[in-house]
């Protein structure tokens, strides 16, 4: 039977799925190195990243990381970010556009860290110099939204060149919980504002907001990583090939376009 | 200290209105700072350009009034004013609440070039009589025409912000607004053009976190608050009680986020001196 949005919801906040740091066990191996820091303030352990090998490629992939036992999620801040986790990424961004290696980037988080010091930090601003910075990229960026894609703080690793969202992963501008209790003054209506909201995988497909909708990769299931990482090292090796207006033209154009059929009505 | 001196007087004249022979004065005369409790007449305060004559509060604009403050008289051309907000989504109440907001304005922003100081300048001022200045698709979509007619005509843009985040009824939609923008914004920057961001009460959310960090020099009203995720939304999520003057933009000016703090009297002739600074106007 089909599953519910809110469903959906609940399946891409399941805290035995895969995470972050997994998916890049699995597809990078052995070859994974880890880089931290954000050469400003701190390592922010809500973002994992680094370089690894896809096949004879060299790829950056900057993950949001929401741990996978307790220990790790407090670790991890539960997946969000403060401003240095998203200059970390920036950096490990600007580091790839210099060697011209494609960034992968593996979002999930139910948003920004909403806190204090991460205000004081700017967190307004870490997140809109990411979006300004990943437009003009001069190199290929692929994001897959690998479960929760909580609002600006999702957004600010997935100004792609393509984002795709694995079958039951989730991606909105609030909250389901957060959109019902403002607009209904009820948390508990959350499965109707999940609904309304449209934020399945399939919905932003149908909204073509995203270019893909993936099958969620078992983590005993080696032929589905495999297929994954060919799929994702055609996209780089089809993306590399352009010249970088051509790349930075589509990437402008893909933003450019989204919503606007709805324009003219 | 003159000034205050000034309207003392008046202000404990009109806080005690039993103890004085006034004149009868009609209710929509007068109106009440939110922030100091004065009353204050309305002619008084308009002519104070809209800010309490007793404690500095600046009162919200209109896009009108903001407008009529910025713009050289009668220099604004509006661009897109066809553009209209409509329920995308099919989302429930939203086009009740749409009918109601244009009731009060006609977007969340609006758009177009003027003259400042015999400067030509593109402008885009958002509106908190619209959905609190709510981005949604449209809202994202005039900012980005602005943006990349400036680019295409080399002019140097004006943004006034005022915005409560998001417009959660156009779901994911409202969130792209931030990628579109900031990549209009990006252009625009790449091509040497000048970006004044003018922050006015209150700037929150997805506006926060795109095009209104974006900005070359980036100003704001006194006492404005700049926020990604607002006051309310820390207290109750992370249950923290929070500092003083959190999140003012007088806050985020000591945190080294925003280049200055404007009054209202001052706001036109600083962001002159800035065009003309950075050779807008063929002053070069």
């Amino acid at each position: 039977m089909a599953m519910t949005p809110y469903e959906k919801v609940m399946a891409a906040r399941d805290s035995k799925k895969l995470t972050a740091v997994d998916y890049i066990a699995h597809i990078f191996g052995e070859s994974f190195v880890e880089l931290h820091g954000d050469r400003r303030f701190s390592d922010d352990h809500a973002i994992v990243g680094g370089i690894g090998m896809l096949y004879d490629m060299p790829i950056t992939v900057i993950g949001i990381e929401k741990g996978r036992n307790t220990k790790e999620r407090m670790d991890r801040n539960f997946g969000q970010a403060h401003p240095e986790g998203y200059r970390k990424a920036l950096r490990l961004m600007k580091q790839a556009e210099k060697f011209r290696r494609p960034v992968l980037c593996l979002v999930d988080t139910s948003g920004a860290y909403p806190g204090i010091g991460a205000e004081e930090r700017g967190q307004g601003l870490a997140i809109a110099e990411n979006l300004m910075e990943m437009m003009t990229l001069k190199t290929p960026v692929l994001s897959i939204l690998i479960g929760e894609g909580g609002s600006g703080g999702a957004l600010a690793l997935a100004v792609a060149d393509e984002v795709w969202m694995f079958e039951n992963s989730v991606y909105s501008v609030i909250s389901p919980e957060g959109c019902a209790s403002i607009l209904w003054k009820d948390s508990s209506k959350a499965p109707q504002a999940a609904a309304a909201l449209k934020m399945t995988a399939q919905d932003l497909f149908e909204l073509q907001v995203i270019e893909r909708i993936i099958r969620q990769p078992k983590a005993e299931d080696a032929a589905m990583f495999e297929s994954l990482k060919l799929l994702v090292a055609r996209t780089f090796e089809k993306n590399l090939a352009l010249t970088t207006e051509e790349l930075l033209d589509n990437r402008y154009n893909r933003f450019r376009k989204i919503g606007t059929k709805h324009l003219d009505k | 200290m003159d000034l205050f001196s000034f309207v003392k007087p008046k202000n404990e004249l009109e806080s005690s209105p039993d103890k004085v022979n006034k004149p009868f004065i009609p209710e929509e005369m007068w109106v009440k700072c939110p922030k100091c409790n004065a009353l204050l007449l309305t002619t008084d305060m308009e002519e104070n350009l809209h800010v309490c004559t007793h404690c500095d509060h600046h009162f919200r604009l209109s896009a009108k009034q903001r407008l009529e403050l910025l713009a050289d008289r009668s220099s604004f051309v509006e661009h897109d004013a066809d553009l209209t907000s409509s329920n995308i989504l099919d989302f429930p109440g939203y086009d009740k609440k749409l009918e109601k907001a244009r009731q009060n304005a006609n977007e969340s922003v609006t758009c177009g070039e003027c003259t400042m100081g015999g400067i030509k300048t593109v402008i885009c001022v958002m509106d908190p009589d619209f959905m609190m200045g709510s981005m949604g698709t449209v809202t994202g979509e005039k900012i980005t025409r602005a943006f990349e007619y400036a680019t295409a005509h080399a002019l140097p843009i004006v943004v006034c912000t005022v915005s409560g985040g998001a417009r959660m009824q156009e779901g994911i939609l409202s969130l792209m607004q931030m990628a579109k923008t900031s990549g209009a914004v990006k252009r625009h920057s790449d091509a040497g053009l000048l970006y004044i961001t003018i922050l006015t009460d209150p700037t929150t959310g997805g506006v926060t976190a795109s095009f209104a960090m974006e900005g070359d020099i980036i100003l704001a009203e006194p006492n404005t608050l700049v926020a990604f995720a607002g006051p309310r939304v820390i207290e109750q999520t992370m249950r923290q009680k929070l500092p003083k003057d959190f999140q003012t933009s007088e806050f985020v000016l000591q945190k080294g986020f925003i280049d200055a703090v404007v009054p209202r009297s001052a706001l036109k002739s600083t962001v002159v001196k800035l065009l003309k600074m950075h050779g807008c106007g063929g002053e070069r």
